[in-house]
Order: structure tokens, then sequence, then C-alpha cells
């Protein structure tokens, strides 16, 4: 019988199998950030790279998992979603494989990341990482899932699809001190800061990259990520059911 | 298998479907006819848990469409309007997921999808990209996506539309053949005609979101609109003479034609013309016109069913003249 996870992994090996039928895509897009790293990394000063590195891998898979909805745009006007939706595939499983198709490639690339980065001093706890990359794919589930809603309410929309996604997914970034510190703000944007829940997972996976692993930020990563990805699933379970 | 009650859907301010009561029993093969726009795809959207009802009840295979809509969907097979294959997915691949989906192992799902590619002759194209396929062989393989759990009712919503006919014919052969085979309760949606009269033992003709008709096509077309016989004299004093001859028929006379209203008119002609002969005012030409669909849809509705065509045809025009 089927599970939510085994209806998961059939939505996911779905998604993922066009991918590895052709893999220069996947390969184009795991090496891009390298680029943009081998590009940016020199112009930090020593010993940045530590707070960097995790920093990009967070920007990977949320550029990746905000793009969920988009392959779908397309197989809601062909037909392909609604035959799925006629399955007994469980709802979140829909939107949990889909999500993951994006994210996985992109723990791929943080691999490859973190492997390149260390012959220039990288250092890494891998337990810490292990459990920062788990808390990373929650959040993504959850703003994957947020996608995917975001994408039956634009049916026959393309343009509202993109401009949201662009609209929110920038001040997302900045406003989680992914690139730059939000320390050196001013106050009325650590407290927009504050009220984002991205911060405390790009904090979370800082110190757990680090080893520091029994923290607060740890937890407050970790709750910051339930909670988008028990928004998301709500959301978008939601918008399958309502949508016309 | 479908037992709806007062089934309604409303978009805002436009009542897609408008209280449709329908009974459908196990083994039934019916079709939904009616024009673009009149509630077909929304009626199968709801019996198919894809929309909820705005009012109204429906159970589909034992359950209900809103309360047990896991249930339904363990039971039914959809081939929807669009395709169900994903474009940038090969046939095979999808087909296998397919089969996962409806909680088939690895390898019962890959023996199923082998079977059907099969039996749908896809075995040259399954593991092509579904983009590459020809409309034909892609609504073959969104069948065979429907059936890969082995249903035991299917639902298709115009499966043979965009199709040239030789696709269209050869398309409703497997659909025919797979009910002859499993007894699958079949429900199909389509504005053609023909599709619907020679497939369908039962028609459904629905417009503007309501059930306005409901039979066999042939008890239909005898219903509403029926065969009529129509000779030819050389003159309009023979028709006149004819007709007081032909005075039990009650002939309707236009000039020089007399129009009979006959049920199972073929069988009828050669008694009539043998009378005609004896009280010496033979016919010089017979026509026997039998009903189409379109006709009983034009006598309901006003209107014509057929490609582009909205009330054009005068209601006594005779089409289909059958030369004897
Ligand atoms: N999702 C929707 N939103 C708004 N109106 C819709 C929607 N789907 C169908 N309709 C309208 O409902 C009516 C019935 O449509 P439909 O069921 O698709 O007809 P058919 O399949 O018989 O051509 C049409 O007027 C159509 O425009
Ligand atoms: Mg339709």
């Amino acid at each position: 019988m089927t599970t939510l996870i085994t209806d998961s992994r059939t939505v996911f090996s779905r998604e993922l199998r066009p991918l590895l039928r052709d893999p220069f895509t996947i390969i184009f897009s795991m090496v891009q950030p390298l680029v943009f790293l081998g590009l940016f990394a020199p112009l930090l000063p020593d010993n940045s790279l530590q707070w960097f590195v995790p920093g990009i891998i967070v920007m990977s898979c949320l550029f990746a998992c905000s793009m969920t909805g988009s392959n779908l745009l397309f197989e809601i006007q062909t037909g392909s979603h609604e035959r799925m939706l006629v399955t007994p595939l469980r709802r979140p499983a829909l939107l949990i494989g889909r999500a993951l198709k994006e994210i996985v490639p992109m723990f791929a690339q943080a691999a490859l990341i973190v492997a390149v980065c260390v012959p220039f001093g990288f250092r890494f706890e891998f337990a810490g990482a292990v459990l920062g990359l788990l808390i990373l794919a929650a959040f993504c589930i959850g703003l994957g899932a947020l996608s995917y809603t975001l994408a039956l309410a634009s049916k026959n929309q393309e343009w509202l699809f993109w401009t949201v996604q662009q609209t929110l997914l920038f001040p997302l970034l900045l406003l989680a001190g992914v690139l730059l510190p939000i320390e050196n703000g001013p106050g009325w944007l650590q407290a927009l800061a504050k009220g984002n829940p991205l911060s405390y997972v790009v904090d979370a996976e800082r110190a757990l990259f680090n080893g520091e692993i029994f923290t607060s930020a740890t937890l407050s990563g970790l709750i910051a990520a339930a909670a988008v990805a028990a928004l998301g699933l709500w959301a978008g379970v939601r918008a399958m059911r309502r949508s016309d | 298998m479908i037992e709806t009650r007062g089934l309604t859907k409303h978009f805002k301010d436009v009542r897609a479907v408008d209280g449709i009561d329908l009974s459908v029993a196990p083994g039934e093969l019916v079709a939904l006819l009616g024009p673009n726009g009149a509630g077909k795809s929304t009626t199968l959207r709801m019996l198919t848990t894809l929309i909820p009802p705005t009012a109204g009840t429906a159970r589909v295979a034992g359950f209900d469409v809103v309360r047990q809509q896991r249930e339904v969907r363990l039971r039914i097979g959809y081939i929807g309007q669009g395709n169900g294959a994903g474009h940038s997915q090969r046939g095979r691949d999808e087909l296998i997921s397919q089969g996962r989906a409806y909680g088939l192992g690895v390898r019962d799902a890959r023996n199923r999808a082998g079977t059907l590619i099969e039996s749908l002759g896809l075995a040259e194209v399954a593991d092509r990209r579904v983009s590459t396929l020809s409309g034909g062989q892609r609504r073959r393989l969104d069948i065979a996506m429907g059936l890969i759990h082995s249903p035991e009712l299917l639902f298709l919503d115009e499966p043979s539309t965009g199709l040239d006919p030789q696709n269209r014919a050869n398309l409703q052969e497997h659909i025919l053949a797979l009910r002859a085979r499993h007894e699958t309760t079949i429900v199909l949606t389509t504005h053609y005609l023909d599709e619907a009269d020679s497939m369908a033992e039962r028609v459904i003709v629905i417009d503007h979101g309501r059930i306005i008709a409901d039979d066999s096509p042939a008890r239909l077309k005898a219903e509403h609109v029926g065969d009529h016989i129509t000779l030819g004299f050389d003159h309009e004093t023979d028709a006149a003479a004819a007709a007081s001859a032909l005075a039990a028929l009650h002939p309707e006379r236009r000039g020089a034609r007399l129009v009979i209203a006959a049920q199972g008119a073929p069988r009828r002609v050669p008694g009539i013309l043998d009378d005609l002969r004896a009280a010496g005012h033979p016919a010089a030409e017979v026509e026997v016109t039998r009903p189409t669909l379109d006709d009983v849809f034009l006598k309901l509705t006003g209107r014509s069913l057929r490609e582009g065509g909205a009330a054009q045809e005068p209601a006594d025009n005779p089409d289909e003249l059958v030369e004897v």
C-alpha cells in the first residue's frame, strides 16, 4: 500500500526523471554558483568563507525551490497536473515530491561547493552540516509548496507567478542576511529581518556548519523551518481542494 | 456506479452545471452529448473529485465525491480533455509512475505499462519524449494511463476531439474493445454526433448545464423526430390523388411531394409503393429520412449541434436522404 512517503517518492522520481535523462541542464545549473563563488570569494576578507558559504548554499536552494511552481504552470495548461490530481496520491505528497526535486540537486551542489571551498580554508562539522541541510530542506519544502500554491493561483496568468516570485524572493534573501550581514544595517531593517523566518534558518546554518549544534540558533532555525513547511503544505493542499 | 442528486456547479455567475440527477448502472457505456460550454467537463470534473460541487451530491463507485475522495480516486480512471502525459516525460516512464501512484509495485507497474503499450499500439513511441508524439499517439497514451490500475469506471472527456477521422475510429475501437474485454463502465463526453450515436447505448443530452434527454440513440430519434418517407410525383395533381389514397397515413403534401411520418420507414416503403401502384398513382421517386442525433438536439433546443452551427438549419430541412 502507499504512504505519504512512497507517494512523495513517486512524485519526486517522476519529476526528476526528465532531468536524469538529460543531465546537461542539471550539470550546468550546478556549476553556475561555483563560478559565482569563484568570482566573489577572492573579494572577501580573510576567514569570511566560513560566513559566506552557508549563505550561498541557502541562496541556491531558495532560488531553486521558489521555482517549484514554474514547471507546474505548463502542466496545468497541458492537463497532466489534472491527471495527477485524480490519482489517489496524497495531496501533500504532490507538494513535497515537487519541492524535493528542486532541493535534491541543490544538495548535491552544496556538497560540491563545500568540497571546492575546503582547500581555501573552509572548515565544517559533518553532523552539523547534515542537520543544517535537513532544516534547510524543511524550509524549502514549505517555500516550494508556496510556489506551487502561487502557480495554482496564477494559472492562465503566468506573469502573475513570475511577478510575485521575483518581488518576494529578493527581499526575502536580503532581509535574512544571506549575502551581507544585517547587524550593520539600520534599526528598521533589523526589525524586518527579525520577522523573516529565513533569518533564523540562515543563522542556524552558519552555526551548524561551524559545529555549534546544541544552541538556541539551531532551535530557532528548526522552529522557523517547521513553521514555513506547515504553512506551505496547508496552503498548498487548500489551494488544490479549492482550485477550479 | 454513479448516483447524483441535484448536482450543481456555479462559477461566479455562470451556472455551468445546474441540477443534474444522473444514475449510471455498472457496465453501461454512456455518452454525455452537448455543445461547447454545455457543462460536460464540469460534470466530469465534479464526478472525478477535481472540483467540489456548489450544491447537490454525487456518489461514484459507491463513495461520496466530497467526503470520500480517496476511495473514489482509487476506483476510477479519468482521461481529461488535455494531455495526461507530461510533455517532457517519456510515455513508458509516465505509465510506470502512474502505476506507482495507484500503489502498484515497481515490477507490476512496469509489466502493466508494457501490456498497455502493446495493446494500444504504442510500442514504437513509448520511449520517446511525449512532446514528439502525434495527437493520436498522445491520446492513446492518455488512455493507457487512465487504464493502468484497471479501474471499474472510466471517464473520458472528449477523447477524440482534434483527431482526424482515422485516428478517431481507431480510438473508438480501442474503447469498445476495452469494454468488451473488462466490462468497464464508461462515461464519455463528446460533441461529435456520430460518436455518441455509434458508440453509446445511452446518450444523455446536456444543454446549459441541464439534462434535456436521456435514452438510447434509437429511442431518442424515434421519440423526438422519427422517420419520414418522402414520395415524389410528376405533377401536383398526382400527389393530391396519392394523398387521398394514403389518407390513413396522414401524409402532408408539399407541392408534388408527400411527406409521411412513419416509424421503421425502410420496411414500410415497399408496401406503400405497392398500394400506390394498385391505386393507379405510382410514385416517381422515394426518399427515406432517418433522423440523426442532431435532429433530436435541434428539436429539443431549436439549435444545431453541428460544428459552428447555431440555429442555422430550419427544422424541416431533411438531411441525410437515403435513396431507395
Ligand atoms: N474554471 C472555470 N471558471 C469559470 N467558468 C468556467 C470554468 N470551467 C468552466 N466554466 C464555464 O462553465 C460552462 C461549462 O463549461 P464546460 O463544463 O467546460 O463545458 P463543456 O465541457 O460542455 O464544453 C462554460 O460556460 C464555461 O465557460
Ligand atoms: Mg469540455
